[in-house]
């Protein structure tokens, strides 16, 4: 963090510097491709003009996580909306998807093309952990920003290293943080047992909830991680539910997680408060188990599900579902990842909007100086900060309830930066 | 719940998923029984059956009319794939072989992927909900209904290698091809059979464990490594060592992962692949197989 700091006060003092002498010089007198003028001189201009922005993203479009591709459309979508109201700040989005089937070589490739070869302004976005983690020291090499990434590993605001890469929703420890305050308020005795995925992602939300109810009277009283090769879960529930623990935190992906709820529901002598997490929460799973099996099942979340009616009436929610019908007809507007594509882009925008100098180096700043920014897709109450020592965009998120058809929201939005501090590395 | 209690309950939950294995490990067996070959691919083919049932029943037709129907066009595709895809390579070395049903696999998978998606489909569950408690120990009726299953389709399998004439040509094709066509067997037609048969026992496995493990386009690979222990130990021509090789293998990784506590659950997986070192270094042929007999 400190070589951050230092290097931004370098810049701000040359920056002043050259506003004293070189004042009115709008363009760098070098390649004009490569460098911006003013107060801006000497920063990179790649991939973007007055008229254009070229913005790059990867995504699994084929292969296992393939579910996810399809955030890209929402993206995409929006990017679209925004260039026939005018472009961003005059400047139309050229949005360029590449596929990684969700294998972080591919993703190197992907991104060292859309750097070289398309010279794209940001890479926007890379989904999931492995893939991300593939390119960023690439990208950050490079200087190229990498704004937003899809995934919710906490070391994209932790690490100092990579200043060029930065998170966007909540990351596994926020929202560990809020089921830790739940059970604190509603269970302060709670005897937690845990399924999680033995990899980065699991092992994340597992220790920020251990570390968040440390010292209180919860007790993780079982654990017991899977691979992702694994056929099943069911020898894991049947070790945990020896426990007894009267709280389920499941930590898994989508086909992992129907399973722990199946096998939850078959045990009918085991009947734990099942907690799943956002990764597992969408409709997509819950359904193939049976609604009646999953009524009252914990999770929490960000953004507004556009399957929900309470937001059928929403403006943004009216906005996201006609545009999505005009600019991606084959994308389903009640799919929580196209709404999450949408949220993101938007959010994109707004991060653009605030650039000081229309540059690689304004973006990569821009990101991480927001203050309170409101997203229309997000949940009332969630807004984007970021600022010195906080480099994750969105830190709140609200509990929800499996009710009938659908999730409930209950309680108020739960900040964890308020409640918990600054995640640890 | 005591501690015996308890245990017994891990061994129930183990026979559960090694009927899962040796569901799989039949239709291994059965092909190399026929063809000589290990077929890599046969997880990928039962998950593709799976799906022709899923899409059956997902169309209105009921469960118990969607399954002889499913089974017949499993039967009709594994003898296609012979024809199409395995034919032309027949008589190139093993390897070859092994490496087209590699890629067949691969092909399959994409193909599943493709048609319907990578999101979970649950999978009607032929069985009734719930189960039964005995001595506290809790037995789902899925679970004995899937260890029924697969042994009715062992004593078949068993009835049709040692008690049929068709076992005795498919054990005179495997044996040696050359010979057997000699001695006029119709060679291709045998092949084809196996693998049309192959495919049906695959078919009744991806139903089986479609309704537990939720149905996807990757329901199957991790079976496939567990089935193989399942083959390997309890011989590659044997169907009763499949079966009781894969309920060892399911009690086996179920009892480790649970009781041992260096393994736990993340060496599990390991334990299929330790059984398969131990028994090619000890007993090749595996428990129940019978050793190939090779003239100098």
């Amino acid at each position: 963090m400190r070589k951050t700091t230092a290097w931004r006060a370098a810049a701000v003092a040359a920056a002043a510097l050259l506003t004293a002498t070189a004042c009115g010089t709008q363009r760098g007198h070098d390649d004009q491709d490569t460098a911006a003028g003013g107060a801006c001189k000497g920063q990179q201009t790649t991939g973007i003009t007055d008229k254009t922005i070229t913005l790059g993203g990867i995504y699994p479009l084929s292969g296992p996580a393939s579910a996810y591709g399809t955030i890209s459309k929402g993206v995409a979508a929006y990017f679209r909306y925004v260039d026939d109201k005018g472009g961003i700040d005059g400047r139309k989005v050229r949005f360029i998807v590449r596929d990684d089937g969700y294998q972080p070589p591919k993703a190197v490739e992907e991104a060292r093309r859309l750097v070289e070869q398309e010279k794209v302004f940001a890479v926007f976005q890379t989904l999931g952990t492995p893939s991300t983690a593939a390119v960023w020291d690439y990208l950050n090499q490079q200087k190229v920003p990498q704004p937003f990434v899809a995934t919710g590993a906490s070391a994209w605001g932790t690490d100092a290293k990579h200043p060029w890469t930065i998170g966007w929703q909540p990351s596994y420890v926020a929202e560990a943080r809020v089921y830790a305050k739940y059970l604190k308020e509603a269970r302060p005795k709670a005897r937690v047992a845990v399924l999680y995925q033995n990899d980065d992602f699991g092992k994340d939300l597992l220790g920020g909830f251990e570390k968040a109810v440390a010292g209180s009277g919860i007790k993780v009283v079982a654990k017991e991680s899977y691979e992702v090769t694994d056929p099943s879960v069911s020898a894991q529930m049947a070790s945990l539910a020896r426990s007894r623990a009267d709280v389920l935190l499941d930590v898994t992906t989508p086909k992992f997680g129907s399973q722990a709820l199946a096998a939850d529901a078959r045990n009918t002598r085991w009947n734990p408060l099942h907690i799943v997490n956002n990764v597992a929460s969408s409709t997509a799973v819950l359904q193939p188990v049976g609604f009646k099996n999953v009524q009252g099942v914990v999770s929490a979340t960000y953004f507004k599900d556009p399957a929900d009616p309470r937001w059928a009436n929403d403006p943004e929610m009216k906005t996201y579902t006609s545009a999505l019908h005009k600019y991606a007809p084959d994308a389903d507007p009640a799919n929580q990842f196209n709404a999450y594509g949408w949220a993101v882009a938007s959010s994109l925008h707004q991060a653009l909007d605030t650039m000081k100098c229309p540059t690689r180096e304004g973006l990569r700043d821009a990101v991480r100086h927001l203050k309170d920014v409101k997203v229309g897709l997000l949940l009332p109450g969630v807004t984007m900060s970021t600022g010195p020592g906080d480099a994750f965009p969105l830190e709140t998120m609200q509990l929800m309830r499996f009710k009938g058809q659908r999730w409930q929201l209950f309680g108020k939005p739960v900040d964890t930066r308020k409640e918990f501090g600054p995640p640890a590395e | 719940m005591s501690v015996v209690t308890d245990l017994l309950q891990q061994v129930v939950e183990g026979l559960g998923s090694g009927a899962v294995y040796a569901s799989l490990a039949l239709a291994l067996v059965l092909i190399h029984r026929f063809t000589g070959i290990v077929n890599f691919a046969q997880g990928e083919l039962a998950m593709l059956s799976t799906y022709v049932a899923w899409q059956l029943v997902a169309s209105g037709m009921p469960f118990w009319l969607a399954l002889p129907v499913t089974l017949a066009v499993s039967f009709a595709g594994g003898m296609l794939v012979e024809r199409l895809v395995i034919r032309p390579v027949q008589g190139a070395p093993e390897l070859t072989v092994v490496i087209v049903t590699v890629g067949l696999f691969i092909f399959v998978n994409a193909l599943a992927g493709l048609v319907w998606s990578f999101t979970v489909k649950d999978f009607p569950q032929p069985f009734p909900d719930g189960g039964l408690y005995l001595a506290g120990v809790r037995l789902d009726w899925s679970t004995l209904g899937m260890i029924a299953v697969v042994a009715v389709v062992m004593g078949l399998l068993y009835l049709l290698f040692q008690h049929t004439s068709i076992g005795l040509v498919m054990r005179a094709v495997a044996g040696n091809p050359a010979s057997a066509r000699l001695s006029g067997i119709r060679v291709g037609r045998v092949l084809m059979l196996g693998w049309g048969l192959a495919a049906t026992v695959g078919a009744v496995s991806g139903v089986l464990v479609a309704p537990v493990l939720f149905l996807e386009p990757n329901m199957m690979g991790g079976v496939l490594v567990y089935a193989f222990a399942a083959a390997t130990l309890g011989g590659f021509d044997s169907p009763v060592g499949a079966v009781v090789g894969g309920l060892f293998v399911g009690v086996a990784e179920t009892l480790t992962g649970a009781y041992v506590d260096v393994i736990g659950a993340d060496l599990k997986v390991g334990v299929p692949l330790v059984i398969i070192l131990a028994v090619l270094l000890v007993r090749p042929q595996g428990l129940f197989g019978r050793a190939a007999v090779e003239r100098a």
